[in-house]
Order: structure tokens, then C-alpha cells, then sequence
């Protein structure tokens, strides 16, 4: 699993609104029952575009291809599910703009190399309005700088330290990072007050 | 543990529980890696939220759950990783067996890969919901990487009246402050009424901060932490458990400690709730009328008229008398003994109304013992409740217990998002236990505190 410095992602985007979209719609739990993320990409919102009946953001023609996907506020909420995640990277999407996300949906992305840029409200109601009028305008979700460029201009847009930092450096795939403690991981655990005797059976 | 380039935390997670929904693929990751298990005596596992609760007999009727169990048993046999499972008299759902095993101690860190995770805060400990590759993280190294929590003190003070549950306080925060208001928070649960509150209680509360948006719950250890812990198969034994209960006492926090917000709610005036919308921050009294959209001045008109929409209601109508189809008391919310004493209570004045379907599922196999041992099970059959086996059941529409078609369900469950309970168009009504069975009884949503 390579973990490559990411500085920027380009692309066309897709406009998905409404708030609080939580993993159940992005994946619903029925899909869950698997051992592999493999062929998760084809019931991202399964659901939600079968009662749309064809009238949905990922249904839309003019959206196909979207490397970006545009959102509301709180979006992700809900279930842990990494497989919401890994659906929508499966649709193509390597990047989400939004009011904001929900943590761990955030943190997901993020050891998948994804990157979840927020906006502020109206910034993020100029750019909906701008890729829904011409979608086959290319963004560019910028992560040194954090700014989301668009044809209307450049936004700024926030991003957590931490979170820019692992992207930038290519180190989001934490396993690596975290293994370099070495020996400091056993002498913190040897140092707890608690769990020293669970090993053994009660 | 250290600060890292990228500006997070490298965190130790002294306690990781996992269940079988969200870490094979961590386990094949892993595989992968060719990475071991850093420390398997840290990990404990046990099956929930596919074990069907009508009959855990093997091989599961539904192949794709027998192979998720399946695989869980192999990586748990292969890194010797303890697995509570059906035979071994503990299984149950993850945030029921590890207090009630006495893991879930003070102080400690806790991940899971399951969002419900914030529940374990309720003993003091700093305990929060992870995904897969996080699983991965913490299987190789028994670490995270993380960014500091802000932290939002949510002062609640007065006593609860009766009829009124840790259920109803939850729902009035999150009603409140908003399913998105905690993001970026850790929610610290403080003042009179929630150290009045049992654990079991305060496991209610800080089980839906994520509901609220706020990824961990917390409550300060006191002497309840302590009673409740002693004796517990995991809890530290003897000599050992009063240094480390001189320990857990030492952690509570200041009361006068700086925090990002502080924020109070006065428990006394609350009334039992009930969600009506699609969103667990879309909640009403029981005595109360549905908001209308038109006069919302929040923003939110386009989420109500959304929700409005999907669950059929009328704005301005009260949410007393709603008809409902299914009444469904468990979960990791309120699948406790404490839960179904108080549901049991209200079973006993009544029988189950003839178009209703009603089941009880205990949240695990300890609560099923005691609940058996105190005569409960036969109080829900003789008002006509179907009684289960433990699991995480119609909660989440992962094993058979699902809705049908729009079905209405009265729930004692944490999340009423569209199609949550297995129909895409299902409908959810959450509310505490209590309220269910009193929903149950009545086939519509009643106000409890005229049963009790």
C-alpha cells in the first residue's frame, strides 16, 4: 500500500447538497457483510438513488467522471464505516469540499489518501452554484496553499495541520509513522497501570 | 506518546476492541504487511452485529455472516486474540461486554472500529470509534495517530422526574446543540444530575455523543466508577484494585479546568422525547407538537421538509398517538439490565396491541442470564413480546431482524437515519425504553408517565 506525498488533486467535481449525510446513505449496512472493500463502488448510495429515481448527483450525466465531490455540512456522520469511504474512492472520487465532515468519516479518508477540504459557507454555496452550472470546469483542491481553485477563482479552504501534514509528506498511511517509535511503544506499555494481566485468562 | 512531523499525537491505545464487521480487512491488511499482532493480549473480540438473535446455532443460515465469523475466529486464533463468542457465555455487543467485563476501566484508551465507541467514556476513559486501516494501525502498533480534541463541558443540573430516562437527557442535548455541533469536541458530561446517574446511565449518554457529532463521551470516575468495577472478571483483583481505584480517583478532572465551551441544560424540566424525523437531533416531547418548517429560522427548513417527506408526518401535529408497526428495545443505547427492568415495568400493565411486532434483545449474554434470573423474559412473553438472544439486532440491519416495507418502528436504538433498519424506506421513532414498551403496548407513541 504506497503512501505517496499528495499536494494537490485536479479534476472535475460533482455537486451533491443536503446536510448530515450520514454512512448509512453512503453505504448501507446490507453491503457491509463482506471480507474485502472490493466491488463496494457500484451501491455508494444505493438507496438514496433508487428512491431518486434516476434524479441523483452520482446519476447525473453531466457529473460523470467526477474526481471531486462537493458537499454539505456534516457530512459522513453516523457509522465508522471505512466502507463509505472506500465505496466513493471505488466511484472515483479523491477528494471531498464540503461545510464539514464528520471526524472519523475525515480520518478514514485520510489513511486512504483523501482529502477533505472545508469551506466556508457562502464560499461553498458560490462554488455549487458554479460547477452546477458548468461541471466540465477543472478544480483544484490545493493542499499546500489550501484553496480550492475553481472558474470563479481561488478559495481559501481549511484543512487540519496534522491532516495537510500527512498528506503532504506521503506519510497518511499511518502504520509506517507509528512503527518508527520502536522500542518507545513497549516502554509506554510496560508503563500503564492497567491491562498488565488480561493476557492471562480469567 | 510523541508528537509526529505531521503536528497529530502518536497515541497509545491501551484497550482495542474489535468485532467482525470492521476488521478483516484490517486483519488482511495486516497480512499483507507481514506485520504481527504488537499485542494481542490488548485486543479483545466478539460478535454482534451479524449474530442473528432468534438462533445463533453454526453455521449461520446466512452464508456472507458465517463467513465474517469465520474469518474473525481464524485471525483471533492465528494472533491469539480472546473472542468472545456465542459459547463462551460472555458474548454480546461490544459496548456492553467491556464495562460489564470490567475492560472498560478509567483512564484508559480505548478504540473500536465502531463509531458507538464514545459509550466507554462513561467510566473516565478516553474512548473513540475508528475505521478499518485504523484497525490496521493499531493491530501493528497499538497506536494512533490523532489530533487533539477540543473539549465541551455539558453541565446538566436538576433531577430527572420520573418516567424520564439518561435516554431523554441525551436526546434533549443533541436536539439542542445539533447532530453536528460537536464535531471537532470531546463531550464532558458534569454537574448534579449526571453524578446522580447510575453507570449504566451514563453509558446511555455518552453511548449517542456521536450522534451529537462529539467522537468521545466522558464522565468524570468517581465512587460509582469504582463500585461498579469491583469484582469484575477484568477489573484488577484485591490489593491491586484499591491502588488502582486511588488511581482512578486521582484522574477526574478539576472542576475549574479551562475547556473550548461550556455549555448547561436543566434536566429537571425535561419530558420523556421521541425523535420524529431523520436525524436523531429531530426530536420533540412527548408532549409536544411537530415543528413546522415554514417557521424555522435556523436554516434547517430544507433537512425538515426532507425529513417531513421521508417519514410521512404532518408538521404541527403532536407526536403522541403516531401508530407504529414494530417496537424494537436494545442496542448498545439500551440493551442494558437496567434497560429492560424499566421496559419490564411497563410490559407488566399490559399485553402488546394485536398489530404490533415487538422484540427485546438483550445486549449481551450476562444481561440475558440476568434478566432470566429475575423473571424478566417471562414478563415480556406474557405481554407479547418476542424475547431474543444477544446481539446487536435491528439496530442496524447487518442480521435478520429488519424492517419491511415503511414500517413504523418505536426504537430504543441511537440512529434514525433513512433506511438504518434494513428497509430503505423504514421508519424510526427513538425514544427511550421504557417509551417502546409503552409504545407497544399501546400500538402508538404514548406518554410513559401515564403507564407508570
Amino acid at each position: 500500500m504506497a503512501s505517496e506525498p499528495l499536494r494537490e488533486v485536479r479534476g472535475t467535481a460533482c455537486v451533491l447538497r443536503g446536510d448530515d449525510i450520514d454512512t448509512d446513505r453512503i453505504i448501507p449496512a446490507r453491503f457491509l457483510r463482506c471480507v474485502v472493500f472490493d466491488g463496494l463502488g457500484k451501491h455508494a448510495f444505493e438507496d438514496d438513488r433508487l428512491q431518486a429515481k434516476g434524479d441523483h448527483a452520482l446519476d447525473d450525466e453531466r457529473f460523470a467522471g467526477a474526481a471531486i465531490l462537493i458537499v454539505g455540512r456534516n457530512f459522513g456522520c453516523g457509522s465508522s464505516r471505512e466502507h463509505a469511504p472506500q465505496a466513493l474512492m471505488r466511484c472515483g472520487f479523491r477528494a471531498f469540499v464540503g461545510a464539514s465532515f464528520a471526524e472519523i468519516f475525515a480520518g478514514n479518508c485520510l489513511a486512504l489518501g483523501l482529502p477533505c477540504v472545508t469551506l466556508a459557507p457562502a464560499d461553498l454555496g458560490k462554488l455549487m452554484d458554479s460547477v452546477s452550472l458548468d461541471p466540465s470546469q477543472t478544480l483544484i483542491v490545493g493542499l499546500e496553499g489550501r484553496s480550492v481553485a475553481y472558474r470563479g477563482g481561488r478559495l481559501a479552504a481549511s484543512l487540519p495541520d496534522g491532516t495537510r501534514g500527512q498528506l503532504l509528506e506521503g506519510t497518511w498511511n499511518a502504520t509506517a509513522v507509528l512503527l518508527e517509535a520502536g522500542e518507545r511503544i513497549e516502554q509506554t506499555e510496560r508503563r500503564l497501570p492497567y491491562g498488565n494481566s488480561w493476557s492471562r485468562p480469567a | 506518546m510523541r508528537e509526529l512531523p505531521s503536528g497529530d499525537t502518536q497515541l497509545f491505545i491501551g484497550l482495542h476492541l474489535i468485532h467482525e464487521v470492521t476488521s478483516p480487512q484490517a486483519f488482511a491488511m495486516l497480512r499483507e504487511m507481514g506485520l504481527p499482532v504488537r499485542f494481542p493480549g490488548r485486543t479483545f473480540a466478539t460478535v454482534d452485529h451479524i449474530i442473528p438473535t432468534q438462533s445463533q446455532r453454526r453455521p449461520l443460515r446466512d452464508s456472507l455472516a458465517e463467513e465474517m465469523l469465520v474469518a474473525l475466529e481464524r485471525s483471533c486464533a492465528e494472533h491469539g486474540i480472546r473472542l468472545f463468542d456465542p459459547e463462551s457465555g460472555q458474548q454480546g455487543i461490544v459496548h456492553v461486554i467491556g464495562p460489564e467485563l470490567g475492560l472498560t476501566q478509567p483512564g484508559t484508551t480505548i478504540a473500536c472500529g465502531d463509531s458507538h465507541t464514545s459509550t466507554h467514556g462513561a467510566f473516565g476513559a478516553v474512548a473513540f470509534g475508528i475505521g478499518t486501516s485504523q484497525v490496521r494501525d493499531v493491530l501493528a502498533t497499538q497506536c494512533l495517530a490523532l489530533p487533539r480534541p477540543r473539549v465541551r463541558r455539558i453541565e446538566v443540573t436538576g433531577k430527572l422526574s420520573a418516567g424520564v430516562y439518561a435516554k431523554d437527557v441525551i436526546l434533549a442535548i443533541i436536539r439542542q446543540l445539533g447532530v453536528h455541533g460537536g464535531v471537532g469536541y470531546a463531550y464532558e458530561y458534569a454537574g448534579p444530575l449526571i453524578e446522580a446517574m447510575t453507570l449504566e446511565e451514563r453509558l446511555t449518554v455518552c453511548n449517542m455523543s456521536i450522534e451529537g457529532g462529539a467522537r468521545c463521551g466522558y464522565v468524570n470516575p468517581d465512587e460509582a466508577t469504582i463500585a461498579y468495577l469491583a469484582g469484575r472478571p477484568f477489573a484488577p483483583q484485591g490489593e491491586d484494585f484499591e491502588r488502582a481505584a486511588a488511581n482512578w480517583r486521582a484522574i477526574a478532572s478539576d472542576p475549574g479546568a479551562a475547556v473550548a465551551d461550556h455549555v448547561e441544560i436543566a434536566g429537571g424540566s425535561l419530558a420523556p422525547s421521541v425523535t420524529w424525523g431523520i436525524n436523531p437531533g429531530q426530536s420533540v416531547g412527548v408532549d409536544e407538537r411537530l415543528p413546522k418548517p415554514a417557521l424555522d429560522t435556523t436554516g434547517q427548513r430544507a433537512s425538515l421538509e426532507e425529513a417531513y417527506s421521508f417519514m410521512g408526518l404532518v408538521p404541527g401535529e403532536p407526536i403522541a398517538g403516531t401508530k407504529i408497526d414494530v417496537a424494537f428495545i436494545g442496542s448498545c443505547t439500551n440493551g442494558r439490565i437496567s434497560d429492560l427492568r424499566e421496559a419490564a415495568r411497563v410490559a407488566r400493565s399490559g399485553r402488546v396491541a394485536p398489530h404490533v411486532r415487538a422484540l427485546v434483545v438483550p445486549g449481551s449474554q450476562a444481561v440475558a442470564r440476568q434478566a432470566v434470573a429475575e423473571g424478566l423474559d417471562e414478563v415480556f412473553r406474557a405481554a407479547g413480546f418476542e424475547w431474543r438472544e444477544a446481539g446487536c439486532s435491528m439496530c442496524l440491519a447487518m442480521n435478520p431482524d429488519k424492517l419491511v416495507g415503511r414500517e413504523m418502528c418505536a426504537s430504543s436504538s441511537n440512529r434514525n437515519f433513512k433506511g438504518r433498519q434494513g428497509s430503505p424506506t423504514g421508519r424510526t421513532l427513538l425514544m427511550s425504553p421504557a417509551m417502546v414498551a409503552a409504545a407497544a403496548l399501546r400500538g402508538r407513541v404514548a406518554d410513559v408517565r401515564e403507564i407508570l
